[in-house]
């Protein structure tokens, strides 16, 4: 179950602690692999860490020509783009009363715009070879809100209406298009919480820990696989019972 | 000429399943061939492919006959 021998995956953010998890379990299930995002050395020992069948792209995914320029080099190194894996996102959290709007445009930019984007040059590939799988790592807090999250939320329930349509325009192609919604997570993004934050946080999850990466990124293993081949336009929700939707 | 137009309709039929002799000059691909917009995209890009050129968004969007392939084909082929 779950093979992905002869598949080649692009994961963006893969230097982060989802992103890293999500490279290794698809290369851990046969996969060639291709790391991007904006930090060369961290990709590299991520890479490293894998084997001959990885490799690194740095990109930067708030500037069009450099994800143009991504797609061709996935494409270039491993010969196709089967699987893409939009991982990469930030965030600028502020009250909305308080919010810039460079803190608004800079999270809409990379979350949403640019997997938009990403997403648009490696169908084509996808659509000629009659096989594709697109995963874009939304949120919980894209469907709940969050206060302080304005920008993150909409751009993360942004990607979730965005999936929908492209899995509506590219279902007959056997092309899938989903999300992966995570809670809280133990990464990097969320030890910047504090610990009073993380208590309440933990009040409101039933499963009452934080999930792990590798969690997170067997969901994506199996959205990843021909087995979930008559899934598309859905939102796994992966996060310990937080939010039941 | 008639090379070029011969291999655009060999693309059209194989790729849209439609017997060859409805593939005319005039027939539009979406409304007599049954083509949905997905097909004018792949068509298009087996046209690039099968021609080695680039046909750029907004020349695309004007390609909606066989025969406005062929014309596009024929004016901007390299082989």
């Amino acid at each position: 179950m779950f093979d992905l021998t002869g598949k080649a995956a692009l994961v963006t953010g893969a230097s982060g602690g989802i992103g890293g998890a999500v490279a290794r379990a698809l290369y851990g299930q046969g996969a060639a692999v291709v790391l991007s995002g904006t930090r060369a050395e961290a990709l590299e020992q991520v890479r490293a860490s894998l084997g001959d069948r990885a490799h690194v792209v740095a990109a930067r995914m708030d500037d069009a020509a450099d994800i143009e320029r991504l797609a061709k080099a996935a494409e270039a190194a491993t010969g196709k783009i089967d699987i893409l894996v939009n991982n990469a996102g930030i965030t600028r959290d502020n009250i909305s009363m308080r919010m810039k709007d460079e803190e608004w445009e800079n999270v809409l930019q990379v979350n949403l715009t640019g997997t938009f984007r990403l997403t648009r040059a490696a169908i084509r590939g996808m659509m000629r070879r009659r096989f594709g799988r697109v995963i874009n790592i939304t949120s919980i807090v894209g469907v709940t809100g969050n206060p302080g999250q304005a920008n993150y939320a909409a751009a993360k329930a942004g990607l979730i209406g965005m999936s929908k349509s492209l899995a509506q325009e590219l279902a007959s192609r056997s092309i899938t298009v989903n999300c992966v919604a995570p809670g809280f997570i133990a990464t990097p993004m969320t030890d910047a919480l504090s610990a009073d934050q993380k208590k309440a946080i933990l009040g409101r999850v039933p499963a009452d820990r934080l999930g792990t990466p590798e969690e997170i990124a067997a969901g994506v293993v199996y959205l990843a696989s021909d087995e979930a081949a008559y899934v598309t336009g859905q939102t796994l929700h992966i996060n310990g019972g937080m939010a039941m939707i | 000429m008639s090379d070029v137009a011969e291999r655009v309709k060999k693309i059209v039929v194989e790729h849209l399943g439609v017997e060859a002799a409805q593939v005319k000059e005039e027939a539009k691909f979406i409304d007599d061939l049954g083509a949905d917009s997905l097909d004018t995209v792949e068509l298009v890009m087996a046209f690039e492919e099968e021609f080695s050129i680039e046909i750029p968004d907004d020349a695309a969007e004007k390609i909606q006959t066989v025969g406005d392939a062929i014309n596009f084909i024929t004016s901007n082929a390299k082989s």
